[in-house]
């Protein structure tokens, strides 16, 4: 969608703001490289720059005499991120409460959204599900993972609810660390996915039963396939977020350690740069085999 | 699409137990920070305003919000002018390598908050402290507006896609300079669109705890942080409490009004925010 139309130049000559007005009015690519140059800049110097120094770092070591990091090239890190079974465990863990966090993110949204935008005949109940669905998003993350510690801590609301029946809640640990992420990044779903289920037309699904297909097969054969950049676009969120996720497992998930908490660890109390770079890796070597996985659903375009 | 009343029924049953899940922790905290008792305890058995009081009149929590709202306006001021730019780059022009551009920009909102935080704690200590800079609120800044240009970014983007390009070019046709087009045709329809993400980036970045942690310096402490820090402290409890209450009663306005502000881009076209 290109604007580069011939231009008059301004009736109201002279200056040199007009002479470089008129130069930029003429010239597409320069008006680019005007837009451009900056925003770029700053993306790949402070982040594509910074995400590359990680990367080396990761290399490096720390004298354990004086704890200055060393600028020389070693394996050892990923060595010891390798080899050691703590580490294959806290990532496979990881790997499977971000699996866990997605997968129950999209059964909770799927229904949400096919509600909002292709059930409710009223346009009011629509614009309300998705000012509410929505609006929690910027309620704060610690208030958030607060609100879920009084939720689920022993004698906190979720106990003080099942004691009638007997019942008590799951108390702080695994499940209240996935039900809390899973809390967290709900909107995040919801949004694509309902927003994809807006774009596509209603005739499609009158199309699919008028061919004889009942409400299971339109969903399955129908809907599903022409949505599913949506849900892959919400999946996106869900799992790298909850993949890189350290503060609301130390808030609500007892002991249970994520892979987040090495890197955080690291860089923290030890002190070890090197090794919470190397450890950070595997997220970022996680998240972008999903990104170009996904790339071809055209996921990305529904970010 | 048509259904059965019973299939109908138990949508709208998912739907509220989707609200209920999503309202039932909120409201619990609001009405928890009226418990009057000293430890948590639930149910609250006598209610109180002392907490927030206390919150109110706190030292911590009013110099850990000058903080947060110092680095919040810096960030946004960043984010505005530089994902605005960018937006009508990716928009409005083709060029070789867009897409590649489009993929680079969403990166800092595609990664974990760690790895963000991590890179930019490697380079601010490796390069930056050799020349006397330490971290401060300065990083914090730089930190919180690479992520912040995304969101401006997805705003502008989506009004630009809407709006076209045919009110520019009837500008120009009219005689008018590249920038009186701009700052009285183009402007104008993004205006709000432009407020509605520096909103949505102001909240983002008041919100944000991870990237803070790994780009602020000694003695910098935001809202978030000082949350955190007090979070495990028991004599500090109803004051988070009290804190978090306040928050998410603030956050409502500005969000509201950037919902307002730009819900028309958003049904247009899905948009993160």
């Amino acid at each position: 969608m290109s604007t580069d139309v011939a231009l008059r130049p301004s009736p109201t000559g002279g200056g040199r703001s007009h002479a470089l007005s008129r130069y930029l009015a003429t010239h597409a690519r320069a008006r680019l490289a005007a837009l451009l140059s900056l925003p770029l800049a700053w993306v790949l110097v402070l982040y594509i720059g910074s995400l590359a120094l990680m990367i080396v770092a990761a290399f490096w070591s720390v004298d354990s005499f004086t704890g200055n990091v060393v600028h020389s090239f070693t394996w050892a890190n990923f060595q010891t991120l390798v080899t050691q079974p703590v580490y294959r465990d806290v990532a496979l863990r990881s790997l499977g409460i971000a699996i866990a966090v997605t997968v129950i993110d999209g059964l909770l949204a799927l229904p949400i959204a096919i509600y909002a935008a292709k059930i409710t005949p009223s346009p009011r109940v629509r614009y309300a599900i998705v000012i509410l669905t929505t609006m929690p998003l910027w309620a704060g993350y610690l208030v958030k993972a607060y609100a879920w510690r009084i939720m689920l801590d022993t004698n906190g609301v979720l106990d003080w609810v099942l004691s009638p029946l007997g019942l008590h809640g799951p108390g702080l640990g695994l499940t209240a660390t996935v039900l809390a992420l899973s809390y967290l990044w709900l909107p995040y779903m919801i949004m694509p996915v309902y927003a994809a289920l807006d774009r596509m037309p209603n005739s499609l699904v009158d199309a699919s039963a008028d061919l004889g297909a009942g409400p299971l097969r339109t969903m399955r054969s129908v809907v599903l396939p022409i949505i599913l950049p949506g849900i892959v676009a919400g999946s996106i969120f869900t799992f790298s977020l909850s993949l890189g996720d350290y503060i609301m497992v130390k808030i609500v998930g007892g002991t249970t350690q994520m892979f987040a908490n090495i890197v955080y660890d690291n860089i923290g109390v030890a002190g070890n740069l090197p090794f919470a770079a190397a450890a950070a890796t595997f997220p970022i070597l996680v998240v972008i085999g999903y990104l170009t996985a996904v790339r071809r659903t055209g996921a990305l375009e529904n970010l | 699409m048509y259904l059965g009343r019973l299939p109908r029924a138990l949508f709208a049953f998912a739907v509220l137990v989707g609200l209920a899940f999503i309202y039932v922790p909120l409201g619990v905290v609001i009405v928890n920070s009226f418990n009057a008792s000293k430890v948590f305890s639930w149910p609250p058995t006598q209610f109180t305003t002392h907490w927030w009081s206390a919150a109110l009149t706190n030292d911590g929590v009013r110099a850990a919000l000058l903080t947060s709202v110092r680095a919040g306006l810096g960030a946004t001021l960043i984010a505005v002018v530089l994902g605005t730019a960018l937006s009508f780059a990716l928009v409005r022009y083709e060029f070789f390598g867009r897409t590649s551009v489009n993929f680079l920009v969403v990166l800092p909102i595609s990664l974990p908050g760690i790895v963000t935080g991590i890179a930019l704690n490697t380079s601010f200590t490796t390069l930056l402290q050799p020349l006397g800079i330490s971290l401060g609120l300065f990083t914090v800044v730089l930190g919180h507006a690479t992520f912040c240009i995304v969101v401006v970014f997805n705003n502008v983007s989506a009004r630009l896609r809407r709006t076209g390009t045919s009110l520019d070019e009837a500008s120009a046709d009219l005689g008018a300079s590249l920038w009186q087009t701009f700052r009285y045709v183009t402007l104008p329809q993004l205006r709000s669109s432009i407020v509605a993400g520096a909103l949505l980036a102001f909240a983002l970045s008041f919100d944000e705890i991870v990237v803070t942690t790994f780009t602020a310096g000694p003695g910098v402490q935001t809202l978030p942080q000082w949350i955190f820090n007090n979070l495990f402290r028991p004599n500090q409890g109803p004051i988070v409490n009290a804190v978090a209450a306040l928050l998410l009663l603030v956050f409502v306005a500005p969000v509201w009004l950037a919902e307002r502000l730009s819900g028309a881009d958003r049904t247009a076209s899905a948009g993160r925010m």
